[in-house]
């Protein structure tokens, strides 16, 4: 099991226990504002964005060519910056801290 | 090759020279064929605009049969974000409970109207009914209504050489302008009546505006709408292991969907206005010329997609952009993703196999290309489980 906290574009904390499947769709099933996973998680709309916390970097490890194409003409991207739909939840992303990102 | 299979005409331009050329109503265009290419000129809206002059970036273009703006569509940021803002909410209404039970109930009793029949005509007798039916739902208006929208036709904007016919748009204009003065005069809670009392940046939307935002509703989930649900019909009268296994493992529903909308990409492509003499794919475009992202080739381009021409039911990453890409991603993708999704749940459940008997191919004339995009007619009997 992974507790993983999602910080809201308004500053909201929502902290969620999973145990399987991706970190979209915990965020989705349980309405984090901003976490819309429009294409159901198979990397093409990108509305799953986040921003990694600093310190959590090397739990999640760092995005795919395919997922970095989509972030980089994203105006909200940075370094830290993942597509939430391709982190699996495993024990491995426990204590894990996420900033949803802003979008149009 | 199978005759549901949709070819891939892009695939040696896009390889060769990342582009290709067609003229259109002596408005040529430079298509953008590949994903990457493609994904950067539909982000830069600033040399690549869409508020040109109505009509014009719409491929074959409707700049003489059209001055009604269409909108969000055919506004650039940042006016765009306040108008796409305002619609947004509405458009994700799809994901409401009441909205899909209504829509599975929709969708279960056409599929059980075919099954009744003996042989059916899948273009006319089902997808235009399925989405014409489910559009009452978008709109939020009585299910009757779909009457008249079927009575159209496929093409209220093609006649039989697909050239663009001003009197079969101005069925659909005319009647927009007869439900906004009704919404008018007796508002409701329908999308036309939302919009007359909205407000963006302080001011009310004008009539024209209303206009804009309906008729991109109608256009532009017709052909698309139409055409993915039928040549999903197809896929599946080749594939009914496809029908089987969307019954056993209904997890990939979703994918299922992304998959079949990536290879069908119902809309060929999109255009835009040059605004400065630049190039793309290393190949010169002018001020005041069109570009064109080409969303049928970019999905099928193999520096992305692993066996880019299979339908690969479960594909697990799937970048594809069908939707669109960027600021003008497609609006109705929520209500067309919820119909595709119930669709191939309503299929896996209640039918054993389709055969095909009869079709004739939907074929698109792009210049150098040619693009089957659906089909002009196709009957199929459906069997049931
Ligand atoms: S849910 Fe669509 S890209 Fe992640």
């Amino acid at each position: 099991m992974a507790k993983i906290t999602f910080i809201t574009t308004d500053d909201k904390t929502i902290t969620l226990e999973g145990t399987s499947g991706s970190v979209m769709q915990l965020a989705v099933d349980n309405s984090v504002p901003g976490i819309d996973g429009d294409c159901g998680g198979v990397c093409s709309c990108a509305t799953c964005h986040v921003h990694v916390a600093p310190e959590h970097i090397e739990k999640t490890g760092v995005a795919s060519e395919i997922e970095e194409d989509m972030l980089d003409l994203n105006d909200y991207s940075n370094e830290r910056s993942r597509l939430c739909c391709q982190l699996e939840i495993s024990e491995a992303l426990d204590g894990l801290v996420l900033q949803v990102a802003e979008s149009d | 090759m199978k005759k549901s299979a949709l070819p891939d005409p892009f695939e040696e331009a896009r390889v060769n020279k990342g582009y290709g050329e067609m003229d259109d109503q002596n408005d040529p265009v430079t298509m953008v064929l590949g994903l990457k290419d493609l994904r950067k000129c539909a982000h830069n809206w600033k040399t690549f605009q869409s508020g040109a002059t109505p009509g014009r970036i719409v491929i074959p273009s409707e700049v003489n049969i059209r001055d009604t703006r269409q909108i969000p569509f055919e506004v650039d940021p940042p006016e765009h974000k306040d108008f796409r803002a305002l619609v947004e909410p509405w458009f994700k209404r799809p994901l409401e409970a009441d909205y899909k039970a209504t829509l599975t109930q929709q969708i279960n009793d056409i599929v059980d109207e075919v099954l009744a029949k003996d042989s059916v005509e899948v273009v006319e007798e089902f997808s235009l009914r399925l989405q014409s039916r489910a559009l009452t739902l978008l709109l939020n208006i009585p299910y009757e209504e779909s009457e008249t929208w079927i009575s159209w036709g496929t093409h209220v904007f093609r006649s039989e050489g697909e050239a663009l016919d001003g009197d079969k748009a101005n069925i659909l204009y005319d009647y927009i302008d007869e439900r906004i003065t009704q919404a008018i005069e007796s508002p409701g809670a329908d999308l036309y009546s939302m919009l007359l009392a909205a407000t963006v940046n302080g001011k009310k939307l004008t009539r024209e505006e209303v206009k804009g935002v309906m008729i991109l509703t109608f256009a532009g989930g017709r052909d698309t709408v139409i055409n993915a649900v039928t040549n999903s019909i197809a896929y599946f009268a080749e594939h009914p292991e496809s029908l089987d296994r969307l019954q056993n493992e209904p997890d990939i529903t979703g994918r299922a969907v992304e998959e079949l909308i990536r290879y069908f990409s119902p809309l060929t492509q999109m255009g835009r206005v040059v605004t400065e003499d630049t190039q793309v794919c290393e190949h010169a475009v002018k001020e005041d010329t069109r570009i064109s992202l080409c969303w049928a080739s970019a999905n099928r381009d193999a520096k992305v997609f692993e066996n880019p021409n299979d339908i690969v039911l479960d594909r697990k990453i799937n970048p594809h952009v069908a939707f669109g890409f960027s600021h003008h991603n497609c609006l109705g993708a929520t209500h067309a993703r919820q119909i595709m999704n119930i669709l191939l749940t309503t299929l896996a459940k209640k039918i054993k196999s389709i055969d095909i008997v009869d079709y004739k191919e939907n074929i698109e004339e792009l210049g150098e290309f040619k693009r089957k995009v659906g089909y002009d007619n196709l009957t199929v009997k459906f069997k049931g489980r």
